[in-house]
């Protein structure tokens, strides 16, 4: 049987950044009836080109047939017109409102002027039910959970007259059973006949529900491949651009350490964010952490140093049980955080590179004992030139330097403290090689100092350069603690993260 | 030159300079101060006098906005101040007792300490909307300023309070010493020592400042509860300048022109980086510009609309986007992008 024609194409599209191409000469076709599971890294290029097929950024080259006609849109709205609309992670709806009101927002069925409710919930009801989905249409769609309120988005989708469905990471903040609940929803509306592109990081997921998948990787086209003739191995590889027996082993791997221990959790865990696990650091180890996104690194960095609660388990620092309520209390025992999210959760782009780099140790100190301002230069001096930050400028905005410029401030600010467990967060993300370089190099340089690191990172390269033992995490779940030994390789890691550990 | 004009205080001061300006053209002499019975007099001296509960204001705003968050009982807290000190020296045997002042003054800066502690627990410790929370002693806080004066005017006859606002000392009037040791007080807690580094962090990323270990819980409340010391001090100013407590009319509207004179200072409502000269610069801004209008005659019913014209025309010619655009000058300058906030939301207070 021939398959049908593709109701989307998007051929050789391009997009440019200032400095960056975020999508080249990308192809994608979308068939009707179908689930297409978007795949790639972080930065790959997926929101991009969703976005771009929205309407939301213009397209530097290529074109895109809707039903082979071409089309080119301005904005989110004409794409919606056409027949494609997208329910976002963050359901976009009016909690406040009811879910009919919700379904029927600005289109609400009319007569003299006037709105006919009773119509309006009687049409919602028979939409939802069209979806398996038997709710009270005129309470407020808040007092439902996110699974109902993301099914009410799609509703609303589909009933607006779409013919395709983009559904960016729908399942991201879905318990299993929600995600069951949208699976059969997904099926239902695919025997329908409506293409569906589907985009998530969890990989058991895509091979439940997609029949076909498009891999991107830094902005350009990996391949499209069935997924029933895709292992999960093949697929991580060539989402992270490895092929299994292109992998070598790499040549000065650090030694192993037989120090004490410093920091063990035993079932920790914090539920909806990570389950609990056993983890060990000991003095002056590089322990990496290695795992898709959305796989829970983040997550066990953030309990680590107090910045989410814990809700299960226990954490030792030093053999000591402790309990870390906020950040401070963990600064407090030596445990330092560089978060992923330097612009959010790192700098503070209004004060100056030096303010920003004596910020943890003045806020250390409290208000009322002020770091003497020669002590502030001396040690800002000091960092600058050990990282190599550029410009060389203490009283510069932090705002105006560059990514990987801010990271090293970022990093400054922690190392000033000389903590005793340092957690970086993907601190080599988004910046160029040379600093990258150097950021590795500190590493090594610490942990020969007796500092701990708590390494996180997408790069499997990186985290085995680096680090004294590997764990490994998939679907939130710690799976696998593997030491950096001779037999490690990114292959392993792979095998590892694709099987769930239990090779 | 042009590090001059790029001087973060260079608008706010140079409209100053020309409101005197205009003042000089109008009134000879404006500028001339004299000294009689031992005390300096002039318009100057007055502009600081009249202006000084208004900088008291704006200096503990400053702080607030700097966080992040908005006072708006300001202006009640002046009048709960002034009420409660009154009617306590009203009850006094000897109203001139040095003794019996201090403690009405005490009790007054204590309440005062009080409410603003409770704006910044309900802000950072229950995590309302800073202008919701403060609103609620905005308007409760009339009502309680009515009920410890009984919803009379207490009139009190102290040459001991009178000091506070009206007297002088050292040749000079005592309000405008107090706003000084105020101001090198506040200058010595933020820039000498880190309170002014922490307070601006947590205005421009509180969620990172909390990731740097910062508790900006314990001092979201400082900052609430010294933006009410301040207004309590400004409280105490008018109350005695005029020996009586009125609950309905004192400090009305003073919140208003405190954030205004915040804003014409430079200062972003976004939080972050703040300026205390810049502050000041605005209240005299503020002040001059009230007592210009009474000065050159404008008639008493269109000086509202005179006010906000002129503070429309200053946030304007502040605003770098807006000069850019009108003078269009050679060569791009890097406007600062605090203030290129600050011109959007200027409208409110005006």
């Amino acid at each position: 049987m021939a398959p049908p024609a593709p109701i989307l194409q998007m051929s050789g599209i391009c997009k440019e950044f200032p400095g960056v191409k975020a999508l080249s000469g990308v192809d994608f076709r979308l068939l009707p009836g179908e689930v297409h599971a978007l795949m790639g890294e972080n930065g790959a290029g997926k929101s991009t080109l969703i976005k771009v097929l929205t309407g939301v950024y213009d397209i530097d080259g290529g074109r895109i047939t809707l039903n082979g006609q071409d089309v080119v849109f301005a904005g989110p709205l004409q794409a919606q017109q056409a027949g494609i609309s997208t329910v976002y992670q963050e359901v976009n709806l009016c909690a406040n409102l009811s879910v009919a009101e919700n379904i029927f927002i600005g289109r609400e069925p009319r007569r003299l002027g006037r709105i006919q409710w009773k119509r309006m919930r009687r049409r919602a009801a028979e939409l939802l039910a069209g979806l398996d989905l038997h709710i009270d249409v005129s309470a407020p769609l808040s007092s439902y959970s996110l699974a109902v309120q993301q099914m009410v988005a799609i509703a609303r989708a589909v009933d607006i007259s779409a013919r395709v469905l983009i559904l960016d990471e729908p399942t991201s903040s879905l318990d299993s059973g929600e995600v069951e609940q949208l699976f059969r929803v997904m099926r239902r509306l695919k025997a329908e006949g409506i293409a569906i592109l589907f985009v998530s990081h969890f990989l058991d997921q895509i091979y439940e529900i997609s029949d076909r998948m498009t891999i991107l990787r830094n902005g350009s086209l990996v391949g499209e491949y069935l997924t029933s003739e895709l292992g999960q191995v093949e697929l991580v590889g060539k989402m992270i651009g490895r092929e299994l027996a292109d992998l070598e082993k790499l040549e000065d791997r650090p030694p192993a350490r037989t120090s004490e221990p410093l920091v063990q959790t035993e079932a920790l865990g914090r539920s909806g964010a990570i389950e609990p696990f056993t983890l060990t650091v000991h003095k002056g180890e590089v322990v990496g952490l290695a795992g898709l996104l959305g796989s829970g690194r983040t997550e066990i960095a953030r309990l680590l140093f107090g910045a989410d609660h814990a809700s299960t388990g226990a954490l030792r620092i030093d053999g000591e049980p402790v309990t870390l309520r906020t950040p401070r209390l963990a600064m407090n025992r030596g445990v330092a955080f560089c978060s992923e999210n330097r612009r959010a959760e790192g700098l503070i782009p209004d004060l100056t590179v030096r303010e920003n780099i004596v910020l943890a140790l003045q806020a250390m100190r409290g208000w009322h004992r002020p770091i003497p301002r020669r002590t502030q230069d001396e040690l800002v001096d000091k960092y600058v030139a050990a990282l190599n930050i550029r410009p060389a400028d203490p009283e510069q905005l932090v705002r105006n330097l560059s990514g990987g410029n801010q990271q090293k401030v970022l990093l400054a600010r922690w190392l000033i403290l000389e903590p005793r467990l340092l957690i970086l967060d993907e601190p080599t993300r988004g910046i160029d090689v040379g600093a990258k370089a150097e950021i590795q190099r500190l590493v090594a340089e610490l942990s020969d100092g007796g500092m701990a690191v708590l390494f996180v990172s997408a790069e499997l390269e990186e985290v085995l350069r680096l680090s004294h033992k590997v764990a490994v995490l998939r679907d939130r779940k710690l799976v696998a603690e593997l030491p950096n030994d001779d037999g490690l390789t990114t292959g392993v890691i792979m095998e590892t993260i694709a099987s769930g550990g239990r090779a | 030159m042009t590090a001059l004009v790029r001087h973060r205080l260079f608008w706010p001061a140079a409209v100053l300079l020309l409101l005197l300006a205009a003042n000089v053209a109008f009134t000879p002499g404006f500028l001339s101060i004299e000294m009689k019975d031992g005390h300096l007099y002039g318009s100057l001296i007055d502009i600081f006098r009249f202006g000084a509960p208004l900088i008291l204001v704006a200096i503990g705003m400053t702080l607030v906005i700097a966080t992040g968050g908005i006072d708006l009982s300001v202006g009640s807290v002046v009048a709960i101040s002034g009420a409660l000190a009154c009617l306590h020296i009203s009850g006094l045997p000897d109203q001139n007792d040095v003794g019996g002042v201090l403690t009405a003054v005490g009790l007054a800066l204590g309440l005062a300490l009080v409410l603003g502690a409770w704006n910044g627990f309900l802000v950072a410790g229950i995590g309302i909307q800073p202008i919701i929370a403060t609103l609620i002693i905005m308007v409760a806080g009339r009502g309680l300023a009515q009920l410890i004066t009984d919803g009379q005017i207490v009139t009190v006859n102290s040459a001991s309070y009178k000091l506070i606002g009206g007297g002088y000392w050292l040749t000079l009037p005592f309000s405008i010493l107090i706003v000084l040791a105020v101001l090198a007080l506040t200058a010595f807690l933020t820039r000498r020592l880190a309170l002014g580094m922490l307070v601006e962090s947590i205005g421009g990323n509180a969620t990172a400042s909390r990731l740097a270990g910062i508790r900006s819980r314990g001092l979201t409340v400082a900052v609430y509860a010294f933006c009410a010391l301040c207004a309590g001090i400004a409280g105490l100013m008018i109350s005695s300048n005029v020996s009586s407590a009125d609950g309905n009319n004192a400090g009305l509207w003073i919140e208003l022109d405190a954030i205004l004179a915040v804003v014409i200072g430079g200062t972003s409502l976004m939080g972050g980086r703040f300026s205390l000269g810049g502050t000041v610069l605005g209240a005299l801004v503020i002040q001059t510009l009230t007592t210009t209008i009474y000065s050159i005659g404008i008639p008493p019913e269109t000086t509202l609309l005179f006010k906000a014209l002129v503070v429309t025309v200053v946030c304007l010619v502040q605003s770098p986007a807006f000069r850019e655009k009108v003078f269009q000058r050679r060569g791009r300058r890097r406007p600062a992008a605090p203030q290129a906030t600050d011109d959007e939301k200027v409208e409110v207070p005006a």
